[in-house]
């Protein structure tokens, strides 16, 4: 999610797989064959799938859902930074988390429209949404508590997103890549400001610098979560992780992009001078990376499955969003139906 | 390091014109700055995505507009120390806020926000359209840019506007219900005071009485065509933003806006 893809182990979208009625030779294994044969090759080749390609309905239903559940995360993760959009302590912090919540808006319509590329309407996943079918990125069930947790979000859960969304640049189908490609810029452009919100923070005073050590306490373990569960051991999902990387969906195991993260996160933390939660943390001269203490699966478990400090006020602020905005909707239609009506040419007989 | 201007001006008369020509540039700057505060609040409460996107354009522009001409109206005032605009935004008491009430009063539905919206940027059209000749260069630079803003935002507006009025039976009635609410608030915008007076003597800036009536009826206009009617004259009438005199509401959105910069006296952030 937010770039990875898991949902609750053994659930599937409902609808997924049409049975097959063999009436004609295009509903035989010989058709079915053809298809796989030619979308085997564009995968093995690296190529790209295109929306007017044929593929399995599974690569298409992961997609969706992938896609979806991406696009859920920027709308859902307006709300955290939005909540200090009207008490940012400065009009030039307000102007600039304004313009990023503006971005994660437009983050979402993209992958909104690259999923309905692929045959569903953005009105039918957010009624998934809306009604706990799909998922968003759970890092969005944490509240923001202090103006350091804007940092925090920039720097950690924006930093985490890149890592994952870097990687999706290159994923096999077309548009998804191309989306990520704009996505991640500006997403580098949000860790940045969220970095910079810290510094400032960390070289001010007392009170600042506490501010930032105790927002980079809050999100630093579910910053780490973000990567999804462990490919291998007690925790390990049975996640889609195996079958997203034969697909050329996702290149990267959840660990090795977890561990990326953190090699690349602790040194910028040193240069902050804050210290990251974690007393296991420690530079590994063998392995080349650095070592972390162990992430409670079950806290992110529990999350996930709605039992988060904001999940509930997540969703409910949503729903009212948009059933507050029916009747405009409505209206909107209404009218566009009307200059049609009016401006259609006299029937000819 | 403000306290100073700030203890002097509240001290005797918080309503009174000290400076002519910085209490008409903080004028201009309040109201984009407080209607920027109001709009940002609807970031992700919007009827559909694109909303949210461009209430938060507008906010934006208006906020550009406020910092521009708050720093250029703690520049006028003078040093000793000079005034930035966090200094003027986030450390000035209600009574110092120069603002029209149109922009402060809380946030209604979709169409509240649309009748809102309207109205002011076609004031705001007009006014920044009769501020690119203004004397003060500043003003005049500041005017060119915000002017193709609020075009803008005067065109998305009306778009809205034609869209519930000529919609659904409820989009028109809920339209019409917000014409007759935001209705009071709009006299106000052009009211002459002091400093406009003072301005428009010096060729700094224009009467909003000499702009009123083209704003006015601009707007009724888009409403005959969205197949709405202009309320009747109010019983009533906002009055005093200029001098500081404010709705109780104000207090609130101040409370909001200043509480975290407040806090800390003397950060940076």
């Amino acid at each position: 999610m937010y770039g990875n893809d898991f949902g609750q182990p053994g659930t599937t979208d409902p609808g997924a797989g049409a049975p097959p009625h063999p009436l004609n030779a295009a509903e035989t294994p010989d058709y079915t064959d053809a298809l796989a044969e030619y979308f085997d090759g564009l995968i093995e080749e690296d190529q790209r799938v295109e929306p007017r390609d044929a593929m399995p309905e599974a690569y298409r239903t992961t997609l969706i859902r992938q896609m979806a559940q991406h696009a859920h995360s920027e709308i859902i993760g307006m709300q955290p930074e939005a909540n200090w959009i009207t008490r940012a302590p400065s009009l030039r912090r307000k102007a600039i988390l304004m313009a990023k919540v503006q971005d994660e808006a437009g983050h979402g319509l993209y992958l909104y429209s690259a999923a309905e590329t692929l045959g569903v309407d953005r009105s039918e996943l957010l009624d998934k949404l809306h009604s706990g079918r799909q998922k968003y990125s759970s890092i969005f069930n944490y509240p923001t508590l202090t103006w350091a947790d804007a940092g925090a979000i920039g720097w950690l859960v924006d930093g985490a997103a890149i890592m994952n969304q870097v990687p999706l640049c290159r994923c096999s189908y077309g548009p998804y890549a191309r989306a990520m490609v704009r996505v991640c810029k500006e997403e580098s452009f949000h860790q940045r400001q969220g970095f910079e919100i810290l510094w400032v923070l960390a070289r001010g005073t007392e009170e600042q610098k506490a501010m930032a050590q105790d927002a980079a306490n809050r999100w630093w373990w579910p910053a780490l979560q973000m990567f999804g569960p462990p490919d291998t051991g007690e925790h390990a999902s049975s996640g889609h992780t195996a079958q997203s990387m034969a697909w050329g969906i996702k290149r990267f195991s959840n660990d090795d992009l977890r561990q990326k993260f953190v090699d690349m996160t602790v040194p910028q933390a040193q240069k902050l001078g804050i210290t990251l939660p974690d007393p296991d943390l420690a530079w590994n001269e063998e392995r080349g990376h650095w070592d972390f203490g162990p992430i409670d699966w079950d806290e992110f478990w529990r999350v996930l499955k709605g039992d988060g400090p904001c999940n509930e006020q997540r969703i409910r602020t949503r729903v009212q969003a948009h059933e507050e905005g029916a009747w405009v909707r409505e209206a909107a239609e209404a009218y566009a139906a009307k200059q049609a009506a009016r401006h259609q040419p006299e029937a000819v007989a | 390091m403000t306290e100073q201007h700030t203890t002097e001006t509240v001290g005797a008369d918080p309503g009174r014109v000290a400076d002519p020509a910085f209490d008409y540039l903080l004028g201009l700057g309040d109201d984009a700055l407080i209607y920027a505060q109001r709009l940002g609040e609807w970031l992700t409460h919007a009827p559909q995505i694109e909303e949210d996107m461009a209430l938060g354009n507008v906010a934006l522009d208006l906020i550009g507009q406020a910092r521009a001409l708050l720093t250029h109206a703690g520049e006028v005032e003078g040093p000793d120390p000079v005034r930035d605009e966090d200094d003027l935004a986030m450390l000035r008491h209600e009574r110092e806020f120069r603002n029209v009430q149109l922009v402060e009063q809380p946030r209604g539905d979709f169409a509240h926000e649309m009748a809102r919206l309207l109205w002011f940027s076609t004031y705001q059209r007009a006014l920044y359209s009769a501020l690119l000749t203004s004397t003060d260069e500043t003003l005049a630079g500041v005017a060119a840019k915000a002017v193709k803003e609020v075009d803008y935002h005067r065109d998305h507006a009306t778009q809205w506007v034609l869209r519930l009025g000529d919609g659904t039976e409820e989009s028109h009635d809920r339209m019409q219900a917000a014409l007759v609410a935001v209705h009071p608030y709009v006299a106000e915008l052009g009211e002459d005071h002091g400093a406009a007076r003072w301005a428009a003597e010096h060729g700094v800036g224009v009467l909003p009485s000499s702009l009123i009536d083209a704003v006015n009826a601009s707007v009724a206009g888009v409403l005959e065509q969205a197949t709405l009617s202009m309320p009747d004259a109010p019983r009533w009438h906002a009055r005093g933003g200029r001098a500081g005199v404010h709705s109780e509401v104000m207090g609130y959105l101040l409370a909001e806006m200043q509480h975290l910069h407040r806090s800390h006296p003397g950060a940076r952030w």
